[in-house]
């Protein structure tokens, strides 16, 4: 691993008592939902990490605690290295604080994350769906939420499905 | 000089108004400019050189539901857009019909599943479904062939 990094990491961990994962060759860092804008902070002013490259989320259902992983991915213009950041959550009624202040280009990730995962950014200044119709019940992208899906018609089955089907009228 | 010198006799033609006007609304159908997919493109191949559209008088898509009398729908129609499919349709101005080109717009095809209309005729009244995913553009001219023979078979009446 980089020099850079490794101090990167190093000190981040003395100064916020945080856990690591390093999976082939790629560290990422568990944070809790309390510390994780004053992390951003850090990582930005600090030590040159400028972009935030990825927002995403992860549901690990059927656990409970952690049930949730929102996933941050951080690089750095200035030294070319990467890092990511972890953040578990509950499955009960999940939330952690938006980092729209430190990362602007966060807002539309987050709106991604409440839409298809139902997680709430406390401090996101517009926490609307951006994918889903806004009338949408339910977050698709949850591992409990239903597919969906219409049974595939045969011979056997047609009439019954078929007589199910809204059809448009004129 | 008038068309009679250049055309040489022609005579005179009988029919009924019902097959003049079924004439004119088979030959100078106007589908509209609106493409949801990958269907699309083997759409805008229809009207390209190769296979070319404009044989059946069917060169100019319009860009303005108002101006036009065919809506093809051509790719998977998600939950979101229905909506806006449905008001394109509504102001299109009679007579009007539809085709369902692809799996994906006549039945959900591939994508069963909560985010795709399962079908299109759900949205809007289907006259001709094309299969095929894509279908090729000799599969969309046959469906827009099948169209103009129901349309030849209409009645003035019908769209009164």
């Amino acid at each position: 691993m980089n020099e850079y990094l490794t101090d990167t990491v190093q000190s981040l961990k003395d100064r916020f008592s945080l856990e690591t994962i390093e999976f082939r060759g790629d560290i990422s860092l568990v944070v809790s939902p309390d510390k994780i804008v004053e992390v951003c902070k850090t990582l930005r002013d600090d030590f040159g990490f400028d972009v935030l490259a990825a927002e995403s989320a992860v549901d690990y259902w059927p656990e409970q605690a952690p049930r949730f992983h929102v996933i941050y991915q951080f690089y750095s213009m200035t030294h070319n290295q990467r890092i990511g950041l972890r953040v578990p959550l509950d499955g009960n009624g999940p939330s952690l604080p938006s980092v729209t202040g430190v990362y602007p280009n966060a807002n539309w990730h987050e709106r991604e994350i409440w839409d298809m995962f139902g997680i709430r950014f406390e401090g996101h200044p517009d926490l609307r769906r951006i994918i889903m119709p806004y009338d949408w019940e339910g977050h698709p992208l949850r591992k409990d939420y239903p597919l969906g899906y219409e049974e595939v018609e045969f011979t056997f089955n047609f009439d019954e499905i078929d007589g199910r089907k809204p059809y448009a009228k004129e | 000089m008038g068309i009679e010198q250049k055309l040489g006799n022609m005579g005179v033609a009988t029919l009924k108004l019902e097959q003049a006007v079924n004439w004119a609304r088979t030959n100078a159908m106007w589908p509209m400019l609106f493409g949801l997919a990958c269907c699309a493109i083997e759409m805008m191949s229809a009207q390209a050189s190769d296979n070319d559209l404009s044989r059946f008088g069917m060169e100019l898509m319009r860009a303005s539901p108002r101006q036009s009398d065919l809506m093809i729908v051509a790719g998977r129609v998600s939950r979101k857009m229905a909506p806006v499919l449905r008001r394109l349709y509504d102001q299109m101005p009679d007579p009007k019909w539809v085709i369902a080109m692809g799996d994906c717009a006549s039945c959900g095809g591939v994508f069963n599943n909560y985010a795709i209309v399962q079908g299109v005729d759900e949205v809007v009244p289907v006259d001709v479904y094309v299969a095929g995913c894509p279908p090729r553009p000799e599969a969309l001219i046959h469906g827009i062939i099948t169209l103009h023979e129901k349309v030849r078979g209409e009645t003035v009446k019908d769209w009164a």
